[in-house]
């Protein structure tokens, strides 16, 4: 028997660095560049902000020009702020409604037969197969005045009038959902199929009945599904602007629309200001909550 | 004269052979399938209050499905299991006081040792300072005083199978199932902790039944066990009573070794019956066998320690037969010797040689020309 040959310290530490310069590459450095672009002012030049880095020599005149007016205007005008907090909004309800959908649909895969569980798992990623942006405009046909809910609806005999549901929240809230159950779905699925059967049972034994059992025993021990799974719902949920530019309407103005129509009319530091606090407000929370999860010795 | 039945240590504790005596569980033509296989077929059997009771088999026997309708998590297709005189059948798990310890342990990771201790008193509704006390006193049975606040998987394997036993234990059940409790401890602690779970069910008179594939486990913690064999209780009894007068073949060479020669009784003459064998020549057994009929084909057993083994012929009427020595495995406290009977076609008995001295030569070595010889008691009688 011969050990296994260890491979060169220094390939070691290359693919220890990997990630790292992937980090710096990709992420950090167009973060520097969406932060320089923040202090700077608009132009109508090529590219349409100022100042322009003009080599070492002027490198003080450069910082010299970046101030945080743009930042200022996003404080003093109230629209930010009301979209700000429009879209955490959204998002949360987003994240409620997909957590109450998904938990049972991942609790009943996990529990399904195990050779069931493969095919269930493709039905939830099926929906991937197709372009978004097509299955988005699939709703307005169902969600339009006489679209195909109210078609429906009306031939049950349940409504005589159309719901008017398109351009308004509750359309954005079904697309949004729609969009990014699987994303609540896998995570959860994933920790609830590894949950020991005999813990179940150990707590049926102890008294515990099924209700308490999932309270006490299945709950806790999926609350990391359940938080991977809520994170990858709000996040990318704040930030949509494609379901709320196709299903809302004037009042269901997010901030990624916001971001989208400042971009468009060639304001490019400003619509990066709305970037960065944007970032800031869905970080912050985020870093609040490992750094409790951590304090209290949790995973 | 009276003799003495086969193996019969003295008991304090014996109250299945008392009539007046009530059981605290009965299986009654117990019956469970699963698809087209029957995993308990039949089975009848009463557990008496403060017994230790072994389920004994080999994996896929039926034990764990009989144990587990005892918890709740199975039901029979036919048949009832009753728990002080009460049909308990359709009673769901979490309403039977009736607790397991799981095999794996299934404790659960995200609470610590007291809470996972605490778990079934919480259910009971009982006070704080009444469950506080009573996990305190919990810790301190299974000695994992301090060990309160740790996590599952801060423990050693031995320590976690303590706060499965004490987490068992907290309610108090009138009986404690233990499902294969020693599997996943070394040999060394296994020793160890039967006996100190032997102390603990004397000291708190709970009923015990344990399901395990380990027949030394089985025999030295239980009052009485029971061998299965598909899905069938083969034999019932005291372990000795097992080891020493087993119902048939199956329980014969399933607990312990044994050797099984075949023959036909030649001769009945009071409780000396004759066997001829073809390897061995006629054997001599010393049982009361009523059945045993001129002619019938029997078989015979004989356990390897029950064997003499010497160079010379024997004097006396022993039985004795010639043979020539094959293998010789050391294993500390005994010798086990192999020794073809009736020519190189014939067939191998083994023999267990007790290693008392340390230093002596070794007596015996391949190629011996030997002479086995054994007791008109060693021998017992099997239905073929």
């Amino acid at each position: 028997m011969s050990a296994p040959v260890a491979p060169p310290a220094r390939l070691g530490r290359l693919l220890v660095a990997a990630p790292y310069l992937w980090l710096l590459l990709f992420f950090l450095a167009p973060f520097a560049m969406v932060l320089r672009m923040a202090l700077s002012d608009a132009d109508t030049a090529l590219p349409p902000y100022a100042p322009h880095f003009e080599g070492l020599a002027r490198l003080g005149e450069f910082f010299a020009r970046l101030d945080l007016e743009n930042f200022r205007l996003l404080a003093e005008d109230s629209l930010y702020g009301q979209s700000y907090l429009y879209s955490l909004r959204v998002a949360a309800l987003t994240t409620l409604i997909a957590l109450a959908i998904g938990y049972p649909l991942a609790y009943a895969m996990a529990a399904a037969p195990r050779h069931w569980r493969p095919v269930l798992l493709v039905l939830v990623v099926l929906p991937f197969w197709t372009s978004f942006l097509i299955r988005v405009y699939a709703w307005i046909g169902i969600l339009r005045p006489d679209g195909l809910l109210d078609m429906m609806l009306g031939s049950l005999g349940l409504t005589s009038e159309p719901l008017r549901l398109l351009n308004t929240e509750a359309a954005v809230l079904i697309g949004m959902v729609y969009s990014y159950l699987p994303f609540m779905v896998l995570p959860l699925y994933a920790t609830l199929e590894k949950l020991d059967r005999s813990l179940l049972e150990a707590a049926a034994d102890l008294g515990a009945t099924p209700a308490t059992a999932f309270l006490t025993v299945t709950l806790p021990l999926s609350l990391p599904g359940l938080f991977a799974g809520a994170a990858l719902v709000f996040i990318p949920s704040v930030g949509e602007f494609v379901i709320p530019d196709l299903l809302g309407g004037p009042d269901t103005t997010l901030i990624g629309n916001l971001l989208w129509t400042t971009f468009a009319s060639r304001d490019w530091p400003l619509a990066s200001a709305v970037a960065i606090v944007l970032l800031v407000v869905l970080v912050l929370p985020l870093a609040l909550l490992q750094q409790a999860r951590l304090a209290r010795g949790g995973p | 004269m009276r003799k003495a039945s086969p193996g019969s240590l003295r008991r304090a504790f014996q109250p299945w052979d008392d009539t007046n005596a009530k059981p605290i569980i009965e299986f009654r033509g117990v019956t469970k399938r699963f698809g087209a296989v029957t995993a308990v077929c039949d089975v009848s059997l009463s557990l008496y209050p403060r017994e230790f009771f072994a389920l004994l088999g080999p994996s896929g026997c039926g034990k764990t499905t009989l144990m587990r309708m005892l918890a709740g998590f199975e039901t029979p297709d036919e048949g009832q299991i009753l728990l002080d005189g009460v049909d308990i059948t359709a009673v769901p798990p979490h309403l039977r006081p009736v607790n397991m310890m799981f095999q794996s342990y299934a404790l659960f990771p995200h609470l610590s040792v007291a809470d996972n201790i605490a778990y079934g008193l919480k259910r009971e509704g009982l006070p704080r300072a009444e469950i506080a006390r009573r996990v305190e006193e919990m810790l301190a049975l299974v000695k994992l005083d301090g060990l309160g606040r740790r996590k599952p998987d801060q423990l050693s394997g031995g320590q976690r199978q303590r706060v499965a036993l004490a987490r068992a234990l907290a309610k108090r059940p009138k009986l404690l199932l233990l499902d294969e409790p020693m599997a996943a401890l070394d040999r060394k602690l296994r020793e160890a902790t039967q006996f100190e779970l032997m102390d603990l069910q004397s000291k708190l008179g709970t009923t015990f039944m344990v399901v395990t594939h380990d027949q030394d486990e089985a025999m030295t913690m239980s009052d009485r066990m029971a061998v299965m064999d598909q899905g069938r209780l083969v034999q019932i009894g005291p372990p000795d009573v097992i080891y020493e007068a087993p119902a048939n073949r199956y329980v014969a060479e399933f607990v312990g070794d044994i050797n099984i020669l075949e023959g036909r009784v030649a001769s009945i003459e009071g409780d000396l019956v004759k066997v001829e064998t073809g390897i061995t020549g006629t054997v001599e057994l010393d049982e009361e066998r009523p059945t045993l009929a001129i002619g019938a084909p029997v078989l015979i057993g004989l356990r390897p320690e029950k064997i003499e083994l010497s160079h010379d012929e024997p004097a006396g009427d022993l039985n004795k037969v010639a043979g020539e020595i094959w293998d010789i495995g050391y294993l500390g406290d005994v010798t086990m010797v192999q020794v073809m009977v009736g020519g190189d076609q014939g067939q191998l008995l083994k023999v267990a040689l007790t290693n008392r001295t340390r230093r002596a030569a070794r007596p015996f070595a391949w190629e011996d020309q030997v002479w086995l010889s054994w007791d008109v008691e060693a021998g017992l009688v099997l239905p073929p």
